[in-house]
């Protein structure tokens, strides 16, 4: 059996925008993802924070990183979504990681490969 | 480390026994009792609701300086000031009261006669307050004993071991608060006799603590990754809550110390209360207007600044001299802690020295010029109402205190450190004080944790294992 190809997409975006991205990708059949709030740096400067009147730099911001698997919904759709929804024209508006996968298992059935990651209700 | 609780162990108990025969001597109410001065209601229920206010202010500060620490020394920072109310209370009544109010030797400190409270009973001593109960008196200072060694911890936070902690603080209360307070409010201390003006601790309790956290912080050295590792406060509503049962328990502090339901007290409520505020606005502003925004813990620092400085003042002073006391406060502290301490370098962790120690200092010398006659005529007149000489009085208290908190409390932590470790181990304080010294977490959410309940008999062990564990892991994550 040969398995379709499987691909992990990683966004990295403002935190203020996930719930908005979470609807976009539903609209194009993504149902999972994984979130974790994070902190990042890039080209936006962080922000001065005073503690009696001692000045603290703050580099690294918070941001969401969403991670998603698809196989079926092809990834140029999720990228487009994704920057629709999530770009405001600032610096800051985050990164997209795309990246080929090797397999995934379905713990509770063992199921491996694309069939893992299929929602088999739809 | 076993051995040092034996022998502390060991003292307690020998104190336990003696409290009978001690108490033995004590004389039922007498005929001696029908010529004492009358007992006023009034000035009883202020006094002790005043002394229950002062109460409050340690575990205030618990949360005003618990939220100013990491996460991961919230508990063990909240800790030194809750341990702090249980530890004087009892040396208070042990023999702290005795020396610091018992009768007079040399001026210099008090005797024994009233250890274990002998000799202080429901009639009023008229020495120190003629209408409440002796006894109303010794349990109000004894809130002022206690809050002392408390604001010290400020000073020392993130890194103090707490056995050192606990004996560092009754040996300090020993030897600095108690004799200290006799000099200054004792009947036949010197500074008193000299006519020292203090009417509720800016000598005795805001300078000797101010000045012995930094000599602490000095001899122990900076926290670890200090200067180079930003150290955020982790939790600011919590330390404004505490800021607030601050400013709620002076009212205790400093109108209660009229000792009576008076006129007096009143005068010492409004000021207390308008130096806060003048505190408040002149931080906030200078902060504003030198860094760019109003903090909230400028806000918080500031009130209590304002309370410090007026804390000497508040029996004899008006109410417009009371905003400049304030105002002034607020921008001195806030320079002290933001100016002074960036420029000098020193890890006064939660800035004891800035705002007890130059607060305290400002408003013993406020009080040498404001004093005025007619507010208290108890008191005396200050500098701008004619009396120059009283500059020169207060100037020799803070002398003393600085001097005594200075000599003695370097002499103690340095004893302390011949018999026990002081400092955390670096280790130690990169894991927090919180696991390292009370095996607690003060926010279960903080990261993943996973672990099961230990019913066997060897819980001791266990714990050992798990700070083991967390050190392997902390060290791993360290690198």
């Amino acid at each position: 059996m040969t398995m379709r190809k499987i691909t992990k997409i990683d966004i990295i975006t403002r935190p203020e925008k996930l719930e908005e991205l979470k609807e976009a990708l539903g609209t194009i059949g993504v149902t999972g993802m994984t979130v974790t709030q994070v902190y990042g740096c890039g080209l936006q400067k962080g922000h001065k924070e005073i503690y009696r009147g001692r000045e603290v730099a703050i580099n690294f911001l918070p941001k969401v990183k969403i991670e998603i698997v698809v196989c079926e919904v092809p990834v140029e759709k999720v990228l487009d979504a994704a920057k629709r929804v999530c770009r405001t024209g600032n610096i800051g508006d985050g990164k997209i990681f795309v990246y080929p996968l090797e397999n995934a298992v379905r713990i509770r059935t063992g199921e491996e490969g694309d069939i893992a990651i299929i929602d088999p209700t739809s | 480390m076993k051995k040092y609780w034996t022998i502390l162990g060991l003292c307690l108990l020998c104190m336990v026994i003696f409290v009978p025969v001690t108490l033995a001597d004590e004389t039922v109410p007498s005929a001696a009792a029908t010529i004492a001065p009358k007992i006023d209601s009034g000035d009883t229920a202020f006094v002790l609701l005043s002394a229950a206010l002062v109460m409050l202010m340690t575990p205030g500060l618990a949360l005003f300086y618990g939220g100013m620490v990491r996460t991961k020394n919230a508990l063990s920072t909240i800790m030194q000031s809750l341990f702090i109310v249980a530890v004087v209370s009892v040396q208070w009544v042990l023999w702290g009261y005795t020396l610091a109010f018992g009768p007079d030797i040399h001026h210099l400190i008090g005797s024994f006669d009233w250890l274990l409270l002998n000799g202080v009973g429901q009639t009023p001593n008229p020495d120190y307050a003629a209408t409440i109960p002796h006894m109303a008196f010794m349990i109000f200072q004894a809130m002022f004993a206690v809050i002392t060694p408390a604001l010290i911890t400020g000073s020392f936070a993130e890194r103090m071991k707490f056995p050192a902690f606990i004996v560092f603080t009754l040996l300090w209360v020993t030897f600095v608060y108690d004799p200290v307070a006799h000099w200054v409010w004792g009947v036949g201390g010197w500074l008193r006799n000299l006519g020292l003006l203090d009417f509720a601790g800016g000598t005795v309790v805001h300078i000797l603590s101010g000045v012995s956290g930094l000599v602490v912080a000095l001899v122990i050295g900076k926290r670890k990754g200090h200067g180079s590792e930003a150290m955020l406060p982790h939790h600011l509503p919590m330390t404004v809550l505490g800021a607030g049962l601050l400013w709620f328990g002076w009212f205790g502090f400093n109108a209660g110390s009229a000792l009576g339901a008076n006129g007096l007290a009143a005068s010492a409520f409004v000021v207390t209360n308008t130096a806060a505020a003048a505190a408040a606005l002149s931080w906030v502003f200078a902060e504003w207007s030198l860094q760019g925004k109003p903090t909230v813990l400028g806000a918080a620092s500031g009130s209590v600044a304002g309370l410090v400085a007026i804390t000497p003042a508040s029996g004899y002073i008006a109410a417009g001299p009371s905003i400049i006391i304030g105002f002034a406060a607020g921008i001195i502290c806030y320079l002290a802690v933001s100016v002074l301490k960036g420029k000098l370098g020193y890890d006064d962790s939660l800035d004891a020295f800035g705002v007890h120690a130059i607060g305290g200092t400002w408003g013993a010398i406020a009080t040498g010029l404001w004093a005025s006659k007619a507010i208290n005529p108890a008191g005396a007149d200050g500098l701008f109402y004619g009396n120059p000489g009283q500059v020169v009085t207060q100037l020799i208290g803070i002398g003393a205190s600085w001097a005594m908190a200075i000599v003695a409390t370097f002499i103690i932590i340095k004893i302390v450190m011949l018999f026990m470790p002081v400092r955390a181990s670096a280790e130690e304080e990169v894991l927090g004080l919180d696991i390292s010294e009370h095996g607690e977490r003060g926010y279960a959410y903080q990261d993943l944790m996973s672990g099961s309940p230990v019913f066997h008999e060897k819980l001791a062990v266990h714990h050992a294992d798990v700070i083991a564990t967390l050190k392997l892991n902390a060290e791993e994550r360290g690198q």
